[in-house]
């Protein structure tokens, strides 16, 4: 095995395109590394893109944020400026294994290994995070959830990479919030997650919300009819049930030793339900 | 297979090795430098064992290649006592004996000493959370936050 680490994104994606599918990238390697030690994948080579400033930059203009790839949980966390603008997004990649774990782990990471358990993706969809992906083509954009094709796969093409994230800055009154179910307090994968991002209108009604789901499908899912339940309402206890069933109805579970079937279902409606109620009080806020 | 050619600074310092692509950092400070204090639990990121600080931040050496190291400033158990003085945290796991088999006893010790450097003052539920990725199957964990929060008392009242 090779391992290269090139310092510009042109380069990173001629190694890329050049070894085809035997290279992989390799950011904070809380993944990748092991894979290679259970022999899951034999690379032929890394391409170590943490040497790439627009991959290592968190960059928040007046209309834009953008997080590098290669930021770890770590960084995003002791950002307090984008903690106050997408807090969801901020805990949802805080929740990725331990301190040492953080010290390590990217963003960029945690969404192409491609886990439908994966933390950061619910937060990332609820918050309309687009993906930059630099490939042999140039650069192009695309929504997070169109990227997401089933677990372990994203739809990327030979030679493509994602450089970083982009989001737009949250008009007045929007607010976030992602939590997860785990039968503990720490270290573990969600069994459910559920990330929510809402804007208000001045007399206090929904104005747009994005609800999202992990650990319920192949990939995260977006909850499509969130909007037409939420828009122009407020957030009684009729709203909350229309939602929770609308979160349910998007599950397409599995059985494992995390939890069942219906369980998961059920819970999501719950944690969907919880995590409005945070984003809510935070748009308030904001 | 090619090997890639590393500088560091380990404990202070200056540290060459060279290593395969896909050598661990656990593997080059055990195998090559002969660094046994670093200890290999998990060899997966679950276990905390062979925690190291790596530019600043705890990290487990099983997760970080060695070839992604040039540069970097490391930090491990063998530096952590001045000569024959031990670090605070040594000394007061040696007297609330937060330690039996000791597998586990240099991740605690170096998550710990990252912790402190960073929060001084941490509560007992922020020692709990901040270990919560390193693993103890034989003395159990009170012992071990005891004797962080008792190292972080005495620390404070000397820098003070």
């Amino acid at each position: 095995m090779r391992y290269e680490a090139p310092e510009t994104i042109e380069a990173a994606v001629a190694l890329l395109a050049a070894a085809g599918k035997t290279a992989r990238v390799f950011a904070g390697g809380t993944d990748l590394i092991i894979q290679i030690k259970e022999e899951m994948i034999e690379p032929g080579m890394l391409v170590d893109i943490k040497k790439i400033k627009e991959t290592r930059e968190v960059i928040l203009d007046d209309d834009e944020i953008r997080i590098g790839a290669s930021v770890t949980g770590a960084e995003l966390g002791e950002n307090k400026e984008l903690k106050k603008l997408f807090p969801g997004v901020v805990e949802a990649v805080q929740l990725i294994g331990s301190d040492q774990v953080q010290g390590r782990a990217t963003i960029g990471g945690n969404f192409c290994n491609a886990s439908p358990a994966a933390d950061s993706v619910p937060a990332l969809i609820a918050s309309g995070a687009k993906a930059v992906v630099a490939g042999p083509n140039g650069t192009r954009t695309a929504a997070v959830e169109d990227l997401l094709i089933k677990p372990g796969q994203l739809s990327l093409a030979p030679g493509e990479l994602i450089i970083s994230f982009c989001l737009s800055r949250p008009p007045k009154n929007t607010g976030d919030a992602y939590l997860r179910f785990i039968p503990r307090s720490e270290m573990d994968i969600a069994v459910v997650g559920a990330g929510v991002s809402v804007t208000l209108n001045p007399d206090g009604t929904c104005a747009a919300a994005r609800v999202a789901l992990g650990a319920v499908a192949p990939t995260a899912r977006l909850v499509e009819q969130a909007p037409d339940i939420l828009l122009g309402k407020e957030l009684d206890e009729r709203v909350l049930a229309e939602l929770a069933a609308a979160a349910s109805a998007t599950c397409q579970p599995i059985n494992d030793k995390r939890g069942t079937i219906k369980f998961r279902t059920s819970v999501a409606g719950v944690l969907a339900c919880r995590a409005i109620k945070i984003a809510w009080e935070r748009a308030e806020k904001n | 297979m090619s090997k890639y050619h590393v500088t560091t600074t380990i404990n202070g310092d200056e540290v060459d090795f060279t290593c395969y692509a896909d050598q661990t950092l656990l593997e080059v400070l055990r195998e090559d430098l002969n660094m046994t204090g670093t200890k290999n639990g998990c060899g997966s990121g679950d276990c905390g064992a062979c925690t190291v600080i790596v530019n600043g931040r705890p990290v487990n050496a099983c997760l970080v290649l060695g070839a992604e190291l040039d540069g970097a400033n490391i930090e491990t158990i063998e530096g952590m006592s001045t000569g024959t003085e031990l670090h605070p945290l040594q000394q007061k796991f040696l007297d609330h004996a937060a330690l039996q088999c000791g597998i586990c006893t240099p991740g605690f010790l170096n998550m710990a000493k990252a912790l402190l450097e960073k929060n001084p003052e941490p509560t007992e539920t922020e020692v709990r959370y901040a270990l919560a990725g390193n693993l103890c199957r034989c003395t159990g964990y009170d012992k071990i936050v005891r004797a962080v929060l008792d190292a972080a008392a005495e620390m404070r009242e000397s820098t003070s």
